[in-house]
């Protein structure tokens, strides 16, 4: 895995979710689309539920952005042309309270790991490996993986301070599979996209920093009864199975 | 105004276009710095994470232009006055990161001098890591900047003519001398705008800086990198420091009124 979610990308990608929904306005109404905006660190998961959820409804397409959750809050607040906003921690949510057509509803926990490339340059075999010499990166505290990594941090100190910090998860983890890192803070979740090519250590206290993922529909979905069936989908069995599949904690 | 008179009024097909270009160009700026929260701007400007990003962007930028200046000159030279080659193919090529996105320089940065880069093994092995350190910074930032300067360098050299050289090396002159004596001073008005430009570049430069050599406040986190991932925490500060920016911008253009704001 060499490719790089780049943040300008990100954010341009976001922006371009809001082109072509003026462009589907003069659809009649065979084709409809919901937007679906979620943390970075679901991108495996709701890909594959979006397609689960166009399979299961003819003429539905599901478009979806991924970014950071604090990004795509604001987004949501901006009245981005969007139906459901899911994020990687409440903070981020209730940041977008004045969007939300409905209350927010968790569908998945997640803990923080730390991942080494597959051939382990550093030689990183615990969390008390990362000190001086150890080039190791974290997500920039503004995002919630990075909350969650400097509450690990402040707690474990490793008596070094990070190499960079990252924009969002997946920024981390790339730094990490591409080798440019020798270990990063990722959530277990994504320790498990990137199968292979890195390796899991634990870190301790994790489990008392618990990320909890909100879902919620939006006020300005021009779709709404959509927007509903899709939250429903990912609390439902189908849903939760994907989630667990890859990683994610029950709710 | 003899000539407004024989020439007519300026037609509305024209003015319209010409309000909404300068309209686009203005507008966001004057509502940044409507929208700027002054009442905290000094107590912004003085902290600790502000400071550090700010001194950083000013060692990055003046660096930047050092490096352009001692590497580029040279380049614009050969390009100017030495027939050679491959000299066409040269010259597009140094021209591709003036229109290169920010962030793909930084992917080719990384794919060349990252730690499991082209380059990056032999560098390694030579005890230099790149990634994460400040030269970094001041690497992708010459990589973005110095077209600008070997481009205004050279239109210099080349619109000054190659008749003085011809001249001094009639008289004796070593190809050396004549750089020192009689083409660089001739280039000189080339020179300070390609450094000017080079450094403009350089404050502004986000995408190679944050892909390429990371962000971490000290030793990577410039100006625009605190600017970004403050705009996901809180907006107001990030127009507070994007303002600073905008007014360093506007210092470096008074600079250069007399290239392009006295012209009538």
């Amino acid at each position: 895995m060499s490719s790089r979610r780049s943040p300008v990308l990100a954010s341009v990608a976001g922006m371009a979710l809001v082109l072509p929904l003026a462009a589907c306005g003069g659809d009649d109404g065979e084709q409809r689309t919901i937007t679906v905006l979620a943390a970075a660190s679901l991108t495996e998961t709701f890909t594959t539920l979006a397609a689960d959820f166009e399979a299961a409804h003819e003429g539905v397409r599901v478009r979806l952005a991924f970014d950071s959750s604090a990004t795509l809050a604001e987004q949501a607040v901006g009245g981005a042309p969007a139906d459901v906003l899911a994020t990687a921690d409440t903070t981020t949510m209730d940041s977008a309270a004045d969007a939300l057509a409905a209350d927010p509803r968790v569908f998945a926990t997640n803990t923080m790991v730390l991942v080494v490339p597959a051939d382990n340059p550093a030689d990183i075999r615990s969390f008390d490996d990362l000190g001086p010499g150890v080039d190791y990166v974290v997500c920039v505290d503004t995002a919630p993986c990075g909350k969650v990594a400097a509450a690990l941090l402040s707690s474990a100190d490793p008596g070094a301070e990070p190499a960079s910090l990252e924009v969002d998860v997946k920024a981390v983890l790339a730094k990490v599979t591409s080798g440019e890192a020798d270990a990063g803070l990722v959530y277990a979740s994504d320790a498990v996209a990137a199968g292979d090519a890195v390796t899991t250590v634990e870190v301790p206290g994790a489990d008392a920093q618990v990320t909890t993922y909100p879902i919620a529909p939006l006020d300005q979905s021009q779709d709404a009864e959509l927007a509903r069936q899709f939250v429903d989908l990912v609390l439902d069995e189908e849903g939760q199975q994907v989630l667990r599949d890859a990683g994610f904690g029950a709710p | 105004m003899t000539t407004a008179r024989t020439l007519g009024r300026p037609p509305l097909v024209l003015l319209v276009p010409a309000a909404l270009a300068a309209a686009l160009l203005v507008l966001p700026l004057v509502s940044l710095v409507l929208d700027t929260p002054w009442a905290t701007f000094l107590d912004r400007l003085g902290s600790r994470e502000v400071g550090e990003a700010l001194r950083l962007t000013a060692v990055a930028s003046g660096a930047t232009v050092v490096a352009c200046v001692l590497l580029g000159t040279p380049l614009a030279w050969l390009l100017a006055r030495v027939d050679f080659r491959g000299r066409a193919v040269l010259r597009a090529a140094v021209t591709v990161p003036l229109v290169l996105p920010p962030v793909v320089a930084g992917v080719a940065l990384v794919t060349a001098l990252g730690r499991t880069g082209v380059l990056g093994p032999l560098l390694r092995e030579g005890g230099v890591s790149l990634p994460y350190t400040t030269p970094a910074v001041v690497i992708a930032h010459t990589f973005v900047s110095m077209p600008f300067y070997v481009l205004s360098v050279e239109g210099a050299m080349r619109s000054a003519g190659e008749r003085y050289d011809v001249v001094a090396a009639t008289l004796g002159a070593s190809r050396w001398t004549t750089f020192r004596r009689v083409t660089l001073p001739l280039a000189m008005p080339g020179v300070l705008a390609g450094a000017v430009l080079a450094w403009a570049r350089s404050l502004g430069e986000f995408g190679a800086t944050i892909t390429f050599a990371g962000n971490y406040p000290g030793t990577t986190q410039t100006m625009p990198s605190l600017i970004y991932t403050t705009l996901q925490a809180d907006p107001e500060v990030a127009r507070t420091l994007s303002m600073i920016l905008l007014l360093a911008s506007v210092a470096i253009l008074a600079a250069l009124r007399n290239r392009w704001l006295t012209t009538p």
